[in-house]
């Protein structure tokens, strides 16, 4: 997990862990090695239209003949109704909360995304482990740890970040549902205000996603744009990175159109 | 406490839990996979057979997260004792048999306090396995090990699985030097033993608690 600082464009950096391998220590019983799936993760805080633009892609990809599947955070069989519990309950701590994350992405990983890279699927991940990493991030988790926690974690191929600035994103959360308490970050207990804490606990959030960009080799996309614009930049790229693993895959296992 | 299912440890801490009590300790006991966070998680997932070794370390690591949070820091603090009924070597044992690596479980664990003292009580596989079945335990399919696929047979697949864990327990007595009691010994003799090592410890705490008295 080192960063790189060779003279790759900014587009295609050529150093880190290998796409597609586990970032740290293997799961031992899960062996991955040359399974012909991809995984591209698109990230970024709540409100940068992350599900709009994984639901034009899968559309897209589709169309071109790409198994697509989704995948997105919280959503595991296993782990969804406790996680929902959890938060109604109020009765969760900073550590808690990163373990139920890790068990539900655990579960996905495993049961979703290990097969669908097997069987050559192209797999949407909405959130990756960055997420839990950034919210552990901001609320004081020691980073060795949780890096660790996360080393059975499998690169992704691509990850797109839909970065937006805090002023923007307030103003996209209040036209649309709210705030909410976790959202907010409420119980980092930074005050009794949900605006003001929402503010702040976003503006800690951006940042740690900013500080794991380089890294994780992330692909940095201003999120404030239109939609469509954001969609034909997606498409180019992963649309160039498909194409280039299809040339350089002699055994020819990816899903032609 | 530690100890394969059938080690008899249970009673063993009961019976130490009575004797502290006496004493006038204030007495807490905390117990493997209680927490009501993970609860439902743990029922569907066994229900359903859908655990995976990762999964089923990292919902026991929650739920130890959570009584650590709630029922062992807190008794601490207040200068209680705080019996745990297994406790994170139960975790790097069984994961461990599981295949989970040693070292991922470890770290993940290290935010837990380091007991003051550990325990484990061992006894062969045919003894633990003897004393559940006369007491007509169902064994169940995770403690069993059925998950991994070793045996069809119940019995003999928790034979195989717990092979496994009394081996990494016999790794983890070097590596985070637990004391040994040997559980083949009669109810009252490893009492006898256990309230022993349990006593050495206390003469320390009390010692340490009039010297804050006296400053």
């Amino acid at each position: 997990m080192t960063t790189s600082s060779s003279t790759t464009s900014p587009e295609e950096p050529a150093e880190g862990p290998t796409p597609g391998s586990y970032y740290g220590n293997p799961i031992p019983y899960l062996p991955i090695e040359g399974y012909p799936g991809k995984i591209i993760a698109i990230e970024g805080t709540d409100g940068v239209g992350r599900s709009t633009q994984i639901h034009l892609l899968r559309e897209w990809l589709e169309v071109q003949g790409y198994g697509v599947v989704e995948t997105g955070w919280t959503r595991s069989e296993l782990m969804q109704p406790t996680i929902e519990i959890a938060k109604a309950s109020n009765t969760l701590n900073k550590l808690t909360f990163v373990l139920l994350y890790a068990t539900d992405f655990a579960d996905r990983l495993e049961k979703e995304i290990i097969p669908a890279l097997k069987a050559g699927f192209i797999v949407l991940s909405d959130r990756y482990v960055y997420t839990a990493m950034a919210r552990a991030g901001v609320r004081g988790v020691d980073r060795t740890w949780i890096r660790n926690l996360y080393g059975f974690a499998i690169a992704p191929h691509l990850v797109f970040y839909l970065r937006i600035d805090e002023k923007t994103l307030i103003k996209r959360i209040l036209q649309s549902r709210g705030m909410d308490y976790w959202e907010s970050g409420m119980d980092m207990k930074i005050g009794d205000d949900i605006y003001d804490s929402f503010r702040s606990y976003q503006k800690s959030l951006l940042k740690e996603y900013s500080s794991m960009a380089d890294e994780y080799r992330f692909r940095v996309l201003d999120a404030r744009r239109r939609v469509d614009v954001i969609q034909d930049e997606l498409r180019r790229q992963i649309g160039a990175f498909l194409a280039e693993s299809e040339t350089t895959t002699t055994t020819a296992t990816a899903p032609g159109p | 406490m530690e100890g394969i299912d059938g080690s008899g440890k249970t009673t063993q801490l009961g019976l130490l839990a009575k004797w502290l009590s006496a004493a006038g300790h204030s007495v807490v006991v905390t117990e493997w996979n209680s927490s009501r966070l993970v609860k439902v998680a743990t029922k569907t997932g066994k229900k359903k057979n859908t655990l995976t070794p990762m999964t089923f370390s990292l919902l026991h690591a929650t739920d130890f997260a959570d009584r650590l949070l709630y029922n062992i820091i807190p008794p601490l603090k207040a200068g209680m004792i705080v019996l745990a009924d297994r406790y994170a070597y139960t975790a790097f044992a069984r994961d461990a048999a599981r295949g989970v690596e040693r070292k991922w479980v470890r770290e993940l664990y290290s935010f837990a306090v380091r007991p003051d003292l550990s325990v484990y009580f061992r006894v062969p596989i045919e003894v633990s396995t003897d004393r559940l079945l006369a007491r007509r335990i169902k064994l169940k399919f995770y403690e069993a090990g059925m998950d991994m696929g070793w045996s069809s047979n119940t019995v003999e697949s928790f034979r195989i699985f717990q092979g496994k864990v009394l081996d990494e327990y016999d790794r983890l007595v070097e590596e985070f030097g637990l004391s040994v009691v040997n559980a083949t010994g009669s109810i009252t003799e490893q009492q006898r033993v256990y309230r022993k090592l349990v006593s050495q410890h206390l003469e320390i705490a009390n010692d340490d608690e009039q010297l804050d008295d006296i400053a």
